[in-house]
This record gives structure tokens, sequence and C-alpha cells, in this order.
């Protein structure tokens, strides 16, 4: 089976495992029994069906995007790898503009 | 000193974060040179659910469009990669990023939230005309609804060791 390498925040949703042993003969098939394996991992991997745009998975050292995406073939063997893209931004300056939606909660 | 942040005002009932002075001067360094547009970099460490020991800091390149970097940083996956394996190699983990905030509040904006992980550490710098005025600790709840502040604990090294003694004389 294939392995896909979990990164060191998801690994809270995988009973600490930091690699995953996976089925199915695409990326998107191997991503499915993932989440299937590990549920909690669904909601920081997907926008209903569609990847997040900042979580990449890199076959070896590529990124699937730049291949078939998740309809990309894997081997028994093969290797995949989640990676966030880390990135931030500033709020706007004008506090009007930042809408209504509190973005601190006050309890744990 | 400019550089010390105490996050005793900011207190919450979350995990308590531990970090030097030494290295939260290291973080207000780089994100006041890098203003006006943002920094950031890797959070090193180790610790428990309830208490996490920053141990060391990697800055990264932010690789955002340039006319949009004062107000958004992105880095390359390559470098999370490179610097998971790192933090492997020295018995460490990647718990967390820093950034900054230029001429900003530091709180988490709605695009930190979208973009960002549980389980993660989250320290923001607000820069106000090229000085690093704030510094706060925050981590996505597990629903992504919102961030949680975590306490950040300022732990200040001895400026001068023997300097009583240095003074005699
Ligand atoms: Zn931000």
């Amino acid at each position: 089976m294939a392995k896909i390498r979990i990164p060191t925040p998801l690994r809270a949703f995988t009973d600490g495992e930091a690699s995953i042993e996976v089925a199915g003969g695409t990326v998107g098939e191997a991503l499915s029994n993932l989440v299937e394996q590990h549920p909690d991992l669904r909601a920081h991997l997907f926008n209903d069906s569609e990847l997040r745009s900042f979580v990449n998975i890199f076959l070896d050292d590529e990124d699937i995007r730049f291949m078939q995406g998740l309809d990309t073939e894997i081997a028994d063997d093969d290797n995949l790898r989640i990676i966030p893209s880390i990135a931030g931004g500033n709020p706007p300056r004008s506090p009007q503009s930042m809408g209504g939606k509190p973005l601190i909660s006050e309890e744990a | 000193m400019a550089f010390l942040f105490y996050g005793e005002s900011h207190q919450g009932k979350n995990m308590v974060i531990h970090i030097s002075h030494e290295l939260q001067r290291e973080i207000a360094e780089q994100l006041e040179a890098t203003y006006p547009n943002e920094g950031g970099g890797f959070l090193l460490g180790q610790g428990a659910a309830d208490q996490m020991q920053i141990v060391d800091i990697v800055q990264v390149d932010n690789v955002f469009a340039e006319a949009e970097q004062h107000h958004r940083y992105a880095m390359r996956p390559q470098d999370w990669m490179r610097l998971e394996d790192l933090a492997d190699e020295r018995g460490l983990s990647l718990v967390g990023y820093y950034h900054s905030h230029p001429d900003s509040s530091a709180v988490p904006s709605e695009y930190d939230r979208e973009h960002a992980l549980p389980n993660f550490v989250y320290i923001i710098t607000a820069v106000m005309m090229a000085r690093a005025n704030d510094m706060r600790a925050w981590q996505l709840r597990a629903d992504r609804s919102a961030f949680a502040e975590l306490a950040l604990e300022n732990h200040l090294q001895p400026q001068r060791r023997g300097a009583d003694s240095a003074q005699d004389a």
C-alpha cells in the first residue's frame, strides 16, 4: 500500500502517527481512504469535495497539481506527503471593513 | 527594552507558550527589518498538550507577489518539507509559525483563519511604524470557527553574567 506522510499539526487526528498506509490506485482514492480511516482530518483537507487551496499533495518531490491532480495514478510503494502552504494576511486597516464576524473566541 | 512582550495581559485558559527573550528579540528584529512588508518564519519546539517551549525559529522568505507583501504572506511548500524534516532530525517538532501585521494589530485576520491549521501555534507581531510593539499567540479551534488566544510567557535571560562582581573594584 502507498504511504501518506502527515504534517505535524494534523498528527493529532491520526493518533500521533506520522505516516499512514492507504489503499487506492489514484491520489484521490488514497486521500478518500485516509479520511475514512481518520474522519477528523476531512475538515482540514477538504472544502466540500475540493482539496483546500492551501493543502498541497506531493508525490515524492512533485506537486500533484503539476501532474494529473487527484487523478494521478500511484503505485503500491509510492510515498505521498501532505504539505500545508503557510499563508497569512493582514486585516484591512479600517476596522469597519472587517465585518461583524468575531475572529477571537473568549472561551477555551 | 522595546523587544519585550509580556503575554500576561492577554492570558487565556489554553496552552501556555514559553519563549525566551532572545528568540522574541530575533523575531522582532526580523519583522522590523521586513517592514512595511509582512515577514515570517517557522517555530520549532517541544511540549505537551498544555505547555509548549519554543526552542528555535527559522526565518522563511515571503513568496507572495511583491505588490501584495504589505498585507499578504506565503511560504513555499518546499520550505515546510525542509523544516519538518529538520525538526524531526533534531528531535523537535514544527510547532507553529510567526508573521507580522505591519501597521495593524497582533490579532488574526479572516485570511489567517481560512489558511490556518489546528494544533499549530500562530505568533503574530504588530509592527507599527517599523517598531514591533505587540506579540500575541493564537491557535485555531478544531472546528475552524475561530482562533483562541494562548498565553505567551516571556522568559528573560540574564543580560550579563556576574555583572555584580564586574562592577566592584
Ligand atoms: Zn496575519
